[in-house]
């Protein structure tokens, strides 16, 4: 193994996990504020209107567009605070794992209906 | 053989884009069990991780492709309000699934799942390629973190299938069509 190749390898065992944390967590967050957006405007006439970004596509312009745009920012500002850190990743998957299901259910309209 | 302008655009968001993105789920699927899995003590090759990153982009790719002309193209054609005198709804896809009971549910309950949980798809399908570009085969070191990208991609696969169940469901009730004709092939004539 040559000295490039060493420490390429080095550097791969040791690359902190903040970065990877960061964009697992954002996604979690992405999936939920998705569902969230989504009953808002189903909710609430007022938000519903506020949600139609786009006239032939709807409210679903809007809500999918809101929750890109804070998926995304969340995403930057966890990976700038985090890239260079590592993290207890247990508890990060077990949030972003119970958020992603909390979205795919949030999603399913007889239980978005409940609310 | 013909097909119109509308029918055609169904058919690349459908099966040009979504499925295509679910077969593509499942080879994603084992590569990063077999690749990544701490149990493999074979030294991965830079070519194989180069193939993976770029499949897993182009993933990523599909599958904004596929919700973004789902939205944009598509769904505006399948919500379009028809005129208050409009007797036949067959350009008019929501509401020719409303006007019956048998009908109704494929819009209450499916086009209303389907254009929200399809979403989760390319967010999921996103972090997952980014993990992978960012890690790489480093990413044998980080179990916990390998795991994360196999739920996410797992549930990206959940939440396609779920949109391109309904989205053939609803396109065979009440199938988008309409716009220019475009002849593919012209008919033996008896």
């Amino acid at each position: 193994m040559n000295a490039q190749n060493a420490s390429a390898s080095v550097a791969l065992t040791t690359r902190p996990n903040g970065a990877g944390a960061a964009a697992v967590l954002a996604a979690g967050i992405g999936a939920f504020v998705l569902a969230v957006f989504a009953i808002l405007a189903d909710r609430s006439a007022a938000i519903k209107s506020l949600m139609i970004f786009s006239k032939p596509t709807g409210p679903l312009s809007g809500v999918t567009t809101c929750a890109i745009v804070l998926w995304l920012a969340v995403w930057a500002i966890l990976h700038a605070r985090w890239r260079n850190r590592s993290v207890a990743l247990a508890r990060i998957n077990a949030a972003a794992f119970a958020l992603l299901i909390l979205g795919l259910l949030l999603t399913f309209p007889p239980i978005a209906d409940l609310f | 053989m013909e097909i119109t302008a509308r029918g055609l655009w169904t058919l690349i968001h459908g099966m040009g884009f979504g499925a295509l993105y679910l077969l593509a789920c499942s080879g994603a699927l084992v590569e990063l069990y077999r690749r990544y899995s701490p149990q493999n003590l074979a030294p991965l090759v830079q070519n194989e991780e180069k193939f993976l990153r770029i499949y897993l982009v182009a993933m990523a790719a599909l599958a904004w492709l596929a919700v973004l002309s789902g939205a944009y193209i598509v769904y505006p054609w399948y919500r379009a309000a028809p005129p208050p005198d409009a007797a036949n709804l067959a350009a008019f896809p929501q509401r020719l699934l409303m006007a019956s009971p048998t009908t109704s549910g494929w819009h209450s309950l499916g086009m209303e799942w389907k254009e929200h949980v399809a979403w989760i798809a390319p967010i999921s399908i996103t972090m997952a390629a980014s993990v992978v570009l960012q890690y790489g085969r480093g990413l044998k070191n980080h179990p916990q973190l390998r795991a994360a990208v196999l739920v996410f991609v797992w549930t990206s696969l959940l939440a396609a299938g779920v949109a391109g169940f309904f989205g053939a469901m609803i396109n065979k009730n009440a199938p988008v069509e309409g716009g220019p004709v475009i002849h593919i092939v012209q008919g033996e004539q008896k």
